[in-house]
């Protein structure tokens, strides 16, 4: 095989992983600062996905330009559902929270089932079959809108978190709960629109996804798996490990379809999860708790 | 041996769980096939339950990957019966020696690398993805097309090779769930189960008090990995087919562990209480919607999962302690 293959399905890897990572980020950021796992990521991924099907195929509105007003449908919907139906869990035990979050995502993965039914829907644009060429490689057009797009919601998050002061009290709850009450911090304020953040990087992530892949409403439990791995891997609660972990597993998964065979490219992903689990629980970028 | 079994167990409650016992002996005299069905899934979740709870109830380790030992169970137990022709009751020892050495497995680099929590959840449904995805390559088991048990039209029920009618599968069901409970209680009140709940507690200060506590924690992984293995092979002879998209998806690790948390976690009546309500509510369901003429795909899951959402929002620690506490019994619900 010339080494051209190689460096081309390499890229699609960080391109399509970028994509991942995002979806992964908004989990990372709700367990740093909520300490609620969200075991609803994937079903909430593809209720994304359907809206930004739903909008092409009714209005004809492109996915890309439409990642905006989903993030902020899935914003909405993770603050609405923090506020009301996660915080009175905050305090309980995790096996709790997570019947609880199982219980969401039954219900949303099967409202889907019951509006679209079971049958794969895509998104095809005019550009889906465009690439670029930049000297040997040849770049799929969609997946770099879409990688381009991933970096530029996590650069905004990133620097929301850093520099405004409604981020910095965000920060302060992760790290001192009693502490950011005691300074008077709105706490289950600041955690929902934490939740709604998360939620919206899943909307963002679910709309440009409707470009890369097929969705079924059964999808979920992927996604929330894959995110989980990628969170892992890159450091829960670090954000450029996100999407430093959603690019390494984004390109292990493609060398590994290339070399092996496609359909076992998971294996190689949860061998790297448990690997990092063993010898570097913290992550590839995490802080020892 | 007896004598401990039910000497600290109150008179009426013993009195009460004979009478519940004898009913659902008599049970297949009057049911018929379909109820019987519903019996048998109820038992196979009060069972696994049971299995489970070692592990998260009493030892507090949350596993989310228990399919993996139902795969394991059902493969080993369905190849050595259909390729060799060896019993299933034999074949159990087989499905439970792998079962104990890849829970071993798992909880040694668990606990050796001090993954906890979470974490520890995590690293459980790795293991039960990476199976899953394994059988799918394995072509000796027939690979992702899935592998089949030999079936005719019985007109006797064969106990040796479990190949039969439902009414012995109601009985096996039934008699697993009840040694479960049994062993379980027996082990509650011994001296590992007074390890066990001091882990679950604290473990750092049941380290202090001088509890092997990596090798106790192991011992109750190995445990609940050889128990629901057996509920694995059960599985394979009941439903005579296996296919790893199915066995060991992440859905069946977590259909096993919804009946323990939903009627008390850490609880032996817990697990059982939860199967018969969580079952009884989907079959209730099937039939009302039938019966409604409804005929759309997913409504019912949707149903489901409110009434799961409401009862965790009200009853954080299941429905056993609550109604324990309703009807004026005293200590800790078991």
């Amino acid at each position: 095989m010339p080494t051209d293959i190689y460096l081309n399905v390499a890229v699609s890897g960080v391109l399509t992983g970028l994509v991942y990572g995002l979806m992964a980020l908004g989990l990372s950021v709700i367990f740093g600062v909520v300490r609620v796992v969200n075991f609803a990521h994937g079903e909430m991924t593809t209720v994304a996905m359907y809206l930004a099907v739903v909008l092409f195929a009714t209005l004809g509105l492109d996915p890309l330009l439409m990642m905006l007003p989903i993030a902020g449908v899935l914003f909405v919907f993770g603050y609405a559902m923090q506020r009301w139906l996660i915080n009175p869990f905050i305090s309980r035990p995790e096996h709790s929270q997570f019947i609880l979050l199982v219980a969401v995502a039954i219900i949303l993965a099967n409202g889907l089932l019951i509006v679209f039914g079971p049958d794969a829907r895509s998104v095809q644009t005019s550009y889906a079959f465009d690439s670029f060429m930049i000297g040997p490689l040849i770049v799929d057009a969609t997946k770099t809108f879409a990688g381009a797009a991933a970096i530029a919601v996590a650069a905004a998050l990133f620097a929301f978190f850093r520099f405004t002061r409604l981020g910095t009290a965000i920060r302060a709850c992760a790290d001192n709960y009693t502490g950011a009450q005691v300074v008077g911090l709105n706490v289950p304020r600041l955690y929902a629109l934490t939740f709604g953040l998360g939620a919206a990087c899943v909307g963002a992530a679910g709309a440009m996804l409707a470009l890369i892949t097929d969705v079924t409403p059964p999808l979920g439990p992927s996604f929330t798996l894959l995110a989980f791995v990628i969170v892992i891997v890159g450091g829960l609660g670090s954000m450029p490990g996100a999407l430093a972990g959603g690019i390494l597993i984004g390109v292990v998964a493609a060398m590994a379809g290339l070399f092996y065979t496609p359909s076992a490219k998971g294996m190689f992903v949860f061998a790297i999860l448990v690997l990092v689990l063993l010898f570097r629980p913290q992550g590839i970028f995490g802080r020892r708790a | 041996m007896i004598g401990r079994l039910v000497a600290d167990v109150p008179r009426r409650a013993a009195l009460a769980l004979s009478v519940f016992f004898l009913v659902l002996l008599v049970v297949p005299w009057f049911a018929n096939d379909y109820l019987l069905t519903v019996l048998i899934l109820i038992f196979y979740f009060a069972y696994t339950g049971q299995a489970w709870n070692i592990m998260m109830g009493f030892v507090g380790q949350l596993s989310l990957g228990h399919a993996i030992y139902i795969g394991l169970g059902g493969y080993t137990a369905a190849v050595l019966f259909s390729y060799f022709g060896i019993s299933p009751w034999l074949g159990s020892f087989a499905a439970m020696l792998l079962a104990v050495l890849c829970g071993a497995i798992i909880g040694f680099l668990a606990f050796r690398f001090r993954v906890a929590g979470v974490y520890f959840a995590i690293l459980t449904i790795a293991f039960a993805e990476f199976a899953r995805i394994g059988f799918d390559h394995f072509t000796y088991v027939g690979g992702s097309a899935g592998f089949f048990l030999p079936v005719s039209n019985y007109s006797q029920s064969d106990l040796w090779t479990l190949r039969g009618k439902p009414i012995m599968f109601y009985y096996l069901s039934l008699g697993m769930t009840v040694a479960a409970v049994i062993l379980c209680h027996l082990m509650i009140g011994s001296r590992i189960g007074y390890f066990w709940q001091a882990i679950r507690e604290d473990e750092e200060a049941a380290r202090a008090v001088g509890i092997d506590t990596f090798r106790y924690k192991l011992l109750a992984v190995v445990i609940s990995a050889a128990m629901t293995s057996l509920a694995g092979v059960f599985f394979a002879f009941y439903y005579n087919n296996l296919f790893p998209e199915e066995v060991f998806s992440i859905n069946r690790s977590i259909e096993l562990i919804l009946a323990p948390i939903f009627g008390g976690l850490g609880t032996l009546f817990g697990p059982i209480l939860g199967a018969f309500l969580l079952t009884g509510l989907a079959e209730t369901l099937t039939a009302a919607w039938a019966a409604l003429g409804v005929d759309v795909p997913g409504a019912k899951q949707v149903f489901y999962g409110i009434c799961l959402l409401l009862v965790i929002t009200v009853l954080p620690d299941g429905v056993w302690p609550w109604l324990y506490r309703r009807l004026g019994l005293a200590g800790r619900p078991e």
